[in-house]
């Protein structure tokens, strides 16, 4: 099974029916008599609703209902939530305003759901939506995190003064003063980490159906986690109990976060379906999802560090503003709270590191996990600065890196996390030789002649992921635990369904899932199916996002096959007239100890079935088992990536030479897969790096709501890149994984950044750096140049 | 409404369509072809590529009625039976796709990037070529491979056609 087990580069399973086009997203789903839904959306960015006039519009032909925020209200169905609790650094919980499906009283962005026309073709359901008449009295818009905290700004949410959701810290603030007050060398930087927007290709969708004859509801939705969403629309929005409401998330297309929360859009499609009595289907146009999917980032931090003479960081101190939107989606309030300041430690041996962060809310989308969350904010604040500071004090920076990594394992960091296993070094060193850094000075010689500017930058980056330990993240205010399920069920021929509560949106688990399979029982991936994405069929789960499916939802499926393991032991010792325990598995075979008695798999799995051989008192008939896996830490993949460019300071205009990517994983499962997913992540960096940038006027209009002003990164943007491994196992979970989803979006803005910052000859740029913002900066060094 | 007739993967086909039904909606909701997807609503991401008469198109950019009597091939009619195309083949080979939204019409495009420069394509070519179509999962690295893989077959497919 080697070929097909852990560790091959085994081609997709899932990909015939992707290349074919026989995929199944949800708008390729047609429900019998479906009718259609559009929304009516606020144009004004913050506003009291004086009133909805909506008769219009429910006399356009074919409109079978519109409905507000007054009907949803009038059916208790209830609003939104955010599922992590934060408290601040006085003890006060989160101060949290309502967040209604359809808009109560008020809107507080462009975007916000206002009503919600349902007809029965599309076109007459946007035709009906402009004839939906809204008094705004409108308000001030307050746009800009740093800003808005200020006396005298409009007051977003009732509950929350001063726009501020939470004022929240962690670490030892005295111990790092007194560090800073020793320091030889302090470098501080203000640093902007820019706002984006997920932009799965798949905009989100949603079918929600009601059978009245067995009052039963099902959602179909391009969801990440069809559990979770279950959970919240039935336990908290009250849509119907959760034996009567069945999620459905079939090929979902790209998620990078902005599936994992529960929406207004999929609420409404659900609830309206019983009202209408028709299936009701919604489809996001992309600007929909400019305005209305969660964005991701957007944070105005402060940073300092502290060196020694000898260059020996000392300490790390933080001070971020954290743009949470207009409401708090699903986990936004943990994204820039413990997915963030937990992971300020990078790489490195720092004794003490202190972080506030004040949470915020804006008139702007509602921001949550997007690709890293929290974690690319955390590695592009630390190496940002330690990159800065290794040019303040004429250290080469990969030496600089290199004298404070941690090099002993287990390591507490002074912000909660303890890292497991890693060799920093190793990958710098891998790193080092594959980018030809020492051919760098040479290569920069060859690029002043030609009259441009060459750079290179490393990130060195860390990130917690194989989310999570159920107790470790409920004593941080996680309201959910974040084990994961698997079912294996063995059919009596030898072949098996396992079903998994991960979510495979472009992951490969149907591959990757099915080769754990393979290796643990020896069945080949093509008599393996996994099944995911169906409450009706799997029981429970927690679902994909922060590198979980690897270490928690795959280390699931290593538990049970355990428990199969153990069970066919027991059939092939009764079977063979051996005793209980004199029965060894290896290799797809039951091999009796000490005799030349054995059987294969699939006989164990045909006479389990049989049942003719055994004491059904002694032993039940069937082979299936489940596992619930909590793992007992968090996993700490980590790398150095390398970016060297070239800037033609006449254009502005930044070539990525080359890209360097030496990556600790663990044990990889499909080293083809793992490398997809940094090729992905390390262009979703570079995006923001170089290209994608969220803009708001002054007045809360999105100015880049589409792909004709948001600068989506294309394959003309992006070089190929060098991918290579130095895995140290992962102690914590069984299958020695880390978690490679997203590394490279976490990695890559550091390296570029530092890199076009190299270039330049200036240590604080702006991201994303643009051809124009580079060109300022190439004219100022240039003249500087010219001066000296 | 009026009346459209055309032929879609090498099937005639007629309908009653509304005179602004765009080609797209008319290959998923009156021809139920789904593999073609639609990714935005300002002709950019390129999900919605077919061919129209022998030439890459935007599907979402076309009016159906101006298709009136012309050949349509979506992802569905691009392999031969159960042969795939070299180009699917590639795709599938170099891992060159992920959530597969995108897919279809990456596909579509690079056998028209082929069919159009030829298959002696270097890499800035193709990434060039490929400034249509949008891709958020493979950040193009396995996609420019496959289409490099891609022409080589289709070449060598021709040769052994001829």
């Amino acid at each position: 099974m080697t070929d097909q087990g852990i560790g091959a580069s085994v081609k997709r399973k899932e990909d015939l029916r992707f290349i074919t086009g026989k995929g199944q997203y949800v708008d390729d789903i047609n429900r019998h008599g479906q009718a259609y839904a559009v929304f009516a959306r606020s144009p004004v960015a913050h506003a009291t609703i004086n009133s909805i006039d909506v008769s219009e519009a429910l006399a356009s032909p074919g409109v079978l209902g519109v409905y507000t925020g007054a009907d949803l209200a009038a059916d208790k169905i209830g609003g939104l939530i955010c599922g992590w609790m934060i408290h601040s650094k006085d003890g006060s919980p989160m101060k949290a305003g309502a967040h209604p499906a359809l808009a109560q009283g008020k809107v507080r962005y462009v975007g916000d759901h206002v009503a919600v026309v349902i007809a029965e073709t599309l076109d007459q359901a946007k035709d009906a939506v402009g004839l939906i008449q809204v008094d705004y009295g409108e308000l001030p818009a307050v746009v800009d995190v740093a800003t808005a905290q200020a006396a005298g700004k409009a007051q977003i949410h009732d509950e929350a003064p001063n726009n501020t959701v939470y004022q929240w810290h962690l670490g030892d603030k005295d111990a790092v003063d007194v560090a800073f007050s020793k320091a030889a060398h302090v470098t501080k930087l203000g640093i902007v980490n820019n706002r984006l927007v997920p932009n799965a290709m798949e905009p989100r969708a949603a079918i929600g159906d009601y059978d009245a004859g067995q009052d039963q509801f099902t959602l179909y939705t391009t969801s990440q986690n069809p559990h979770v969403a279950r959970l919240v629309l039935s336990a908290f929005i009250g849509i119907a109990p959760e034996n009567k409401l069945r999620v459905i998330a079939p090929d979902v297309g790209g998620g990078f976060g902005s599936k994992i929360f529960i929406y207004a859009e999929e609420t409404v499609c659900i609830w309206a379906a019983k009202k209408v009595g028709r299936p009701v289907k919604w489809v996001a146009e992309r600007t929909e999802a400019f305005l209305a999917d969660a964005h991701g980032r957007d944070h105005v931090t402060t940073a300092e560090l502290a060196l020694d003479a000898s260059g020996k960081i000392l300490a790390l101190r933080a001070s971020t503003k954290a743009n949470l939107g207009a409401y708090l989606s699903t986990f936004a309030s943990s994204v820039p709270t413990y997915l963030y300041a937990p992971l300020l430690s990078g790489q490195y041996d720092i004794p003490a590191i202190y972080c506030e962060v004040d949470g915020v809310y804006t008139t702007t989308t509602p921001v949550d996990a997007y690709r890293g969350a929290g974690r690319p904010e955390a590695t592009y604040v630390v190496e940002r600065l330690i990159e800065v500071a290794a040019r303040e004090t004429g250290r080469d920076p990969a030496e600089f890196r290199r004298q404070n990594f941690i090099k002993a394992f287990p390591h507490q960091t002074p912000v909660i996390m303890a890292y497991d296993a890693g060799d920093y070094a190793a990958c710098l060193d891998k790193a080092l030789a594959m980018a030809d850094y020492k051919g760098l000075a040479a290569r920069k010689a060859a690029s002043a002649k030609a009259g441009k500017l060459r750079g290179l930058g490393f990130s060195a980056y860390i990130e917690a992921c194989g989310i999570a330990p159920s107790r470790a993240v409920g004593s941080l205010g996680a309201g959910v635990g974040l084990w994961e399920s698997a079912e294996i069920r063995v059919n009596p021929v030898g072949t098996i369904e396992v079903l998994t509560g991960s979510h495979s949106h472009g992951q490969g688990h149907e591959t990757t899932f099915a080769q754990v399979i393979a290796s643990k029982l020896g069945v080949p991936i093509e008599q393996v199916s996994i099944v995911h994405g169906d409450t009706d069929k799997v029981q429970m789960g927690m679902g994909t996002y922060g590198s979980r499916s690897g270490a928690v939802g795959a280390s699931a499926i290593v538990k049970a096959s355990e428990k199969i393991i153990a069970k066919g032991k027991r059939v092939a010792a009764a079977c063979m007239e051996l005793p209980e325990d004199g029965v060894d598995f290896e290799n797809g075979e039951f091999l009796g100890r000490g005799t030349n008695k054995k059987m294969t798999f699939g006989e164990v799995a045909l006479q389990a079935y049989v049942a003719h051989k055994f004491d059904p008192e002694v032993i039940e008939p069937g082979l299936k088992e489940g596992s619930f896996y909590d793992p007992k830490n968090f996993t700490f993949p980590s790398g150095v990536h390398i970016a060297e460019i070239e800037i033609d300071p006449e254009t502005g205009h930044t070539t990525i030479d080359r890209w360097t990517a030496v990556d600790d994983f663990g044990i990889l499962i499909n080293p083809m897969i793992v490398e997809g997913q940094v090729h992905g992540g390390i262009a979703q960096g570079v995006g923001q790096a170089l290209l994608e940038h969220t803009v708001y006027d002054e007045n809360g209009q999105l100015l880049t709501g589409s792909f004709m002003d948001y600068a989506m990164p294309r394959a003309d943007d992006l070089p190929s890149y060098k991918v290579a491994m130095s895995s140290t196992p992962c102690p914590s979970n069984p299958l020695g994984v880390k978690g490679c989803g997203e590394a490279g979006a976490i990695a890559a803005p550091a390296a570029l950044m530092n890199a076009i910052t190299d270039a330049l000859g200036h240590e604080n740029i702006a991201m994303p750096a643009t051809p124009q913002a580079v060109w300022r900066a190439a004219q100022a060094t240039t003249r500087k140049q010219a001066a000296e | 409404m009026i009346k459209l007739s055309l032929t879609v993967n090498g099937r005639r086909v007629a309908a009653d369509i509304d005179p602004r039904t765009l080609l797209v909606d008319f290959l998923r909701n009156n021809q139920r072809l789904t593999g073609t997807h639609v990714g935005c609503d300002t002709s950019q991401c390129g999900a919605c590529t077919v061919h129209l008469d022998g030439r890459s198109v935007k599907a979402c950019a076309v009016l159906a009625a101006s298709c009136e009597g012309a050949e349509v091939v979506t992802i569905e009619g691009l392999s031969n039976g159960t042969t795939l195309h070299p180009m699917q083949e590639a795709f599938r080979e170099h891992h060159a796709l992920q959530c597969g939204f995108c897919t279809p019409g990456m596909i579509m495009a690079a056998v028209d990037i082929v069919n159009r420069n030829g298959s002696s394509l270097d890499e800035a070519i193709i990434r060039q070529e490929l400034e249509g179509n949008l891709c958020r999962c493979t950040g193009y690295h396995n996609i420019v491979r496959a289409i490099e893989t891609g022409a080589a077959a289709m070449a060598g497919a021709k040769i052994a056609a001829e």
